[in-house]
């Protein structure tokens, strides 16, 4: 399981690169990595950063017992059923799903916080699947997480101080208290907290404030990724721009590479290079952020781009919008055939029902698992009457 | 179009209003601590089958505000002062029954968590039957048989099986059509919606707005919606109140809002949230601070500590709500609290051009065929037709305005914003 499967292409001397990135101060590694930034041209593909993260076919199914003394195992909750995706270095992967489509466990499960079920994770070309102990702890200091509820993620009963510090504890790095102090400030300064913060309790600072401290507990042992889930939905409007502006303001100085999980989907396009999005557990579309949202391909993307409310009346009535019946079905007991065919407004007669459409390449970088991706884009198939509301109507 | 017309000022129109609120405040009181005003001096009327939006952040009092329409604030603890008029009864000082007669029958609310206002050991069906036997006297196979065709009506799919079931065999946004299928027993004439599509998924959302929407029209129910979403506001709401700190400080029409935004923290809260149909790279603009950071309005602006437009004056003087001078050919349905405002040529959203013709009616509302245009639907009277009218006068009005108005109309504008944002 640790080597390297052999469909994939050899990329860059990944372990060289990665070590140099461990004990240097990553920021001039990342910034060489980074390819394209907020203040880049749009649309420029990042395509020449090495791949860091690299996720092969992987599987999350949590069991379903019954029974009072001997639990017998009736059914699998597939949370995650076969997803392939690869993060470049330097820059930013959105997660969009809705709740319960399994964009949080992969995110877990990429940090081994979820035991997979099978499949593979390479990081810097080591497979994370499959580490244990010592090499594990090691390779967990260069992946980190950001919650999505900074309230529950905080122990309320340490300072802050102690918070930020605790990663550096744990791994020795920096051994002496004073040095680790020093870094203490040096993180809240970096997050836009006062050094005044440091002696304080997490209960102390607003919900924008505990997401800041949050994020510097993370960024302390300057990892290389960061897997943050959901971590401005809890926070107000004016508050939830603060901390997008921070996270992308951090990745430009310290060259991080980000894997953003949200369910909004503004959100995921304004900070993300590409984008998967999620159903069911399976990674139905994948494509640039801006291609995406110039041209969504799977049903289930353009659905979800149609229903998202914009802040202008204008663009709000003149626009088409198909709305999707129903439900997302139970995971435990997904539909056959193509996962999303009950509710799609493109539903056909053949294939949609019995067979798996698989994530295939349709344009090039566009990544979509749908049988009739090019019908749909050539127009020949149009979604269902029924299901296409103009709100001017 | 409903909002052409004065929204608030009350008794200057015959346009006459279902609900009016006059100068409501609420505050909360607790032996030694300080009096916590929640609610402070807030005037809003709501005229029939018009959807009114408060949006706000956490702490903004649209919450409070609402609960004190219905009167479901605890007695105890709580101080409720100003003038809320429904149909002309004054709400406050009505005897608890009547209130309860009415609460239910002529104004329903439906609330942001449908688990937690949904009573888990009693099924679906007898919680809508309960509302129909109270209020609508029915019993047994008639109030059974209406009850599954109000589930049918909200678009929950075998409205019969789902009758019998408990809450928590639902999921979210089925006990979302349910709390809406009670709130609709007794066709209420207001209907208040407390964020109801925040704890949805986006999809689920786009049906409960549609829902929502379809609501309006059909059956011509007023509709105050409370959100803190402005994507919200802008696809359902006629006018929209901005709230900050217990108190308005930024009433128009949404396309006036939302097109010329004068008070900074509408303007902030616009640049500060993403946009899926912005191109990429464009940072946002948050305000900086948080909602906590505020002045006490006695001591001058509640936002003077956060504002980028801050000028002396802001912590000296409290702001009053008035009638927006710069935008008067917004036909007085602009009011702002605020000393120094936005500019007014500087709207913040609109990146692209809007479509013409659905600007140009709006943008600068008055030319001569956009009053006509307000003028020839009120009198049109039943509640349906003010609703479903709405919008096909409003094209007609564009239509006509168009060659008229050419100078006013809002193409001219939107290139001043562009030029304006590089």
């Amino acid at each position: 399981m640790s080597e390297r499967t052999p469909d994939v292409a050899p990329q860059e001397p990944l372990s060289a690169a990665s070590d140099a990135a461990l004990v240097e101060q990553s920021g001039s590694t990342g910034a060489a990595g980074r390819t394209t930034g907020a203040g880049d041209a749009p649309g420029a593909e990042p395509t020449s950063g090495e791949v860091l993260l690299e996720v092969r076919d992987l599987k999350v199914h949590f069991p379903i017992t019954k029974g009072i003394l001997i639990d017998k195992v009736v059914g699998h909750v597939k949370a995650v059923d076969g997803v392939t995706l690869d993060v470049r270095r330097g820059t930013t992967y959105g997660l969009v799903g809705e709740s319960g489509c399994g964009k949080s466990t992969l995110g877990r499960a990429i940090l081994r916080l979820e035991e997979p079920t099978s499949g593979s994770v390479f990081f810097g070309g080591a497979d994370v699947a499959a580490m244990h102990g010592t090499q594990l702890r090691h390779t967990r200091r260069r992946m980190q997480m950001i919650f999505q509820d900074p309230m529950a993620s905080l122990d309320p009963r340490q300072t802050v101080e102690s918070i930020v510090s605790e990663p550096m504890r744990a791994h020795g790095e920096p051994a002496s208290k004073k040095a680790q102090q020093a870094r203490v400030r040096e993180l809240l300064k970096l997050v836009g907290l006062p050094q005044s913060a440091a002696g304080r309790y997490p209960h102390e600072f607003s919900g924008g404030q505990r997401q800041r401290i949050g994020i510097a507990r993370a960024i302390a042992l300057n990892p290389e990724l960061i897997i943050a889930d959901e971590p401005v939905s809890a926070l107000d409007v004016s508050i939830q721009a603060q901390v997008v502006n921070l996270l992308e303001e951090l990745q430009d100085r310290l060259g991080l590479t980000y894997m953003v999980i949200a369910h909004d989907l503004a959100v995921i396009k304004h900070i993300s290079d590409t984008i998967g999005v999620m159903y069911l557990g399976s990674l139905v579309e994948e494509a640039t952020s801006d291609e995406l949202y110039a041209q969504p391909l799977h049903p289930y993307t353009i659905a979800l781009m149609s229903a998202v409310p914009l802040p202008d009346p204008v663009a709000e009535e003149s626009r088409e919008r198909i709305l999707l019946t129903g439900d997302l079905p139970s995971p435990a007991n997904p539909p056959s055939g193509c996962r999303f065919h009950t509710r799609c407004p493109y539903r056909q007669e053949t294939r949609c029902d019995d067979e798996v459409p698989a994530l295939r390449e349709v344009l090039p970088g566009r990544k979509v698992a749908c049988h009739w991706a090019e019908e749909i884009l050539s127009g020949e198939i149009r979604p269902a009457e029924s299901s296409r509301t103009v709100a001017a109507t | 179009m409903t909002q052409l017309s004065d929204v608030r000022a009350p008794g200057s129109l015959p346009g006459a209003p279902l609900l009016e609120v006059e100068d409501l405040s609420v505050v909360f009181t607790r032996r030694g601590r300080r009096d916590v005003r929640a609610v402070d001096g807030v005037t809003f009327s709501v005229r029939p089958g018009e959807t009114v939006g408060l949006v706000g952040e956490s702490g903004s009092g649209k919450s409070v505000t609402s609960l004190a329409l219905m009167r479901l604030l605890p007695s105890r603890g709580v101080h409720v002062g100003g003038r809320v008029t429904f149909d002309g009864m004054d709400l406050l000082s009505l005897p608890r029954d009547s209130m309860r007669d009415l609460r239910g029958r002529d104004m329903a609310m439906v609330f942001q968590d449908p688990m937690s206002s949904l009573n888990p050991v009693l099924t679906v069906g007898r919680q809508i039957t309960e509302v129909l036997r109270r209020h609508r006297g029915m019993h047994g196979d008639e109030a059974r048989d209406e009850a599954v065709s109000l589930l049918s009506r909200v678009g929950i799919p075998d409205p019969a099986r789902r009758f019998r079931e408990y809450p928590h065999q639902l999921s979210g946004g089925m006990r979302q059509r349910a709390l809406i299928a009670i709130s609709l027993a007794c066709k209420p004439r207001l209907l208040i919606a407390d964020e109801p599509t925040t704890a949805l998924d986006v999809t689920i959302q786009a049906q409960i707005l549609e829902l929502l929407r379809e609501l309006v029209v059909d059956s011509g129910t007023s509709l105050i919606m409370i959100t803190h979403d402005l994507g919200v506001i802008a696809g359902l709401c006629d006018s929209v109140n901005v709230m900050y700190s217990g108190r308005i400080v930024e009433t128009a029409s949404r396309y006036e809002l939302f097109g010329q935004p004068r008070h900074p923290y509408t303007a902030g809260l616009l640049g500060s949230v993403p946009r899926l149909d912005a191109s990429r790279g464009q940072p946002l603009r948050p305000i900086p601070g948080s909602p906590t950071d505020t002045l006490p309005w006695a001591r001058g602006c509640a936002f003077q500590p956060r504002c980028a437009n801050r000028i002396d004056r802001c912590a000296l003087e409290t702001p009053l709500l008035q009638v927006d001078s710069a935008r008067r050919d917004a036909d007085g349905t602009h009011w702002l609290r605020c000393f120094n405002p936005v500019a007014s040529s500087t709207p913040v959203s609109a990146p692209g051009a809007p479509p013409a013709g659905l600007g140009a009616s709006e943008g600068v509302p008055g030319s001569g065929p956009a009053v006509a245009a307000s003028s020839e639907e009120l009198p049109a009277g039943g509640l349906a037709d003010v609703g479903a009218g709405t919008f096909d006068v409003d094209l007609g009005a564009a239509e006509r305005g168009a060659p008229g108005s050419a100078p006013g109309s809002m193409a001219p504008e939107a290139r001043a914003v562009e030029e304006g944002e590089q």
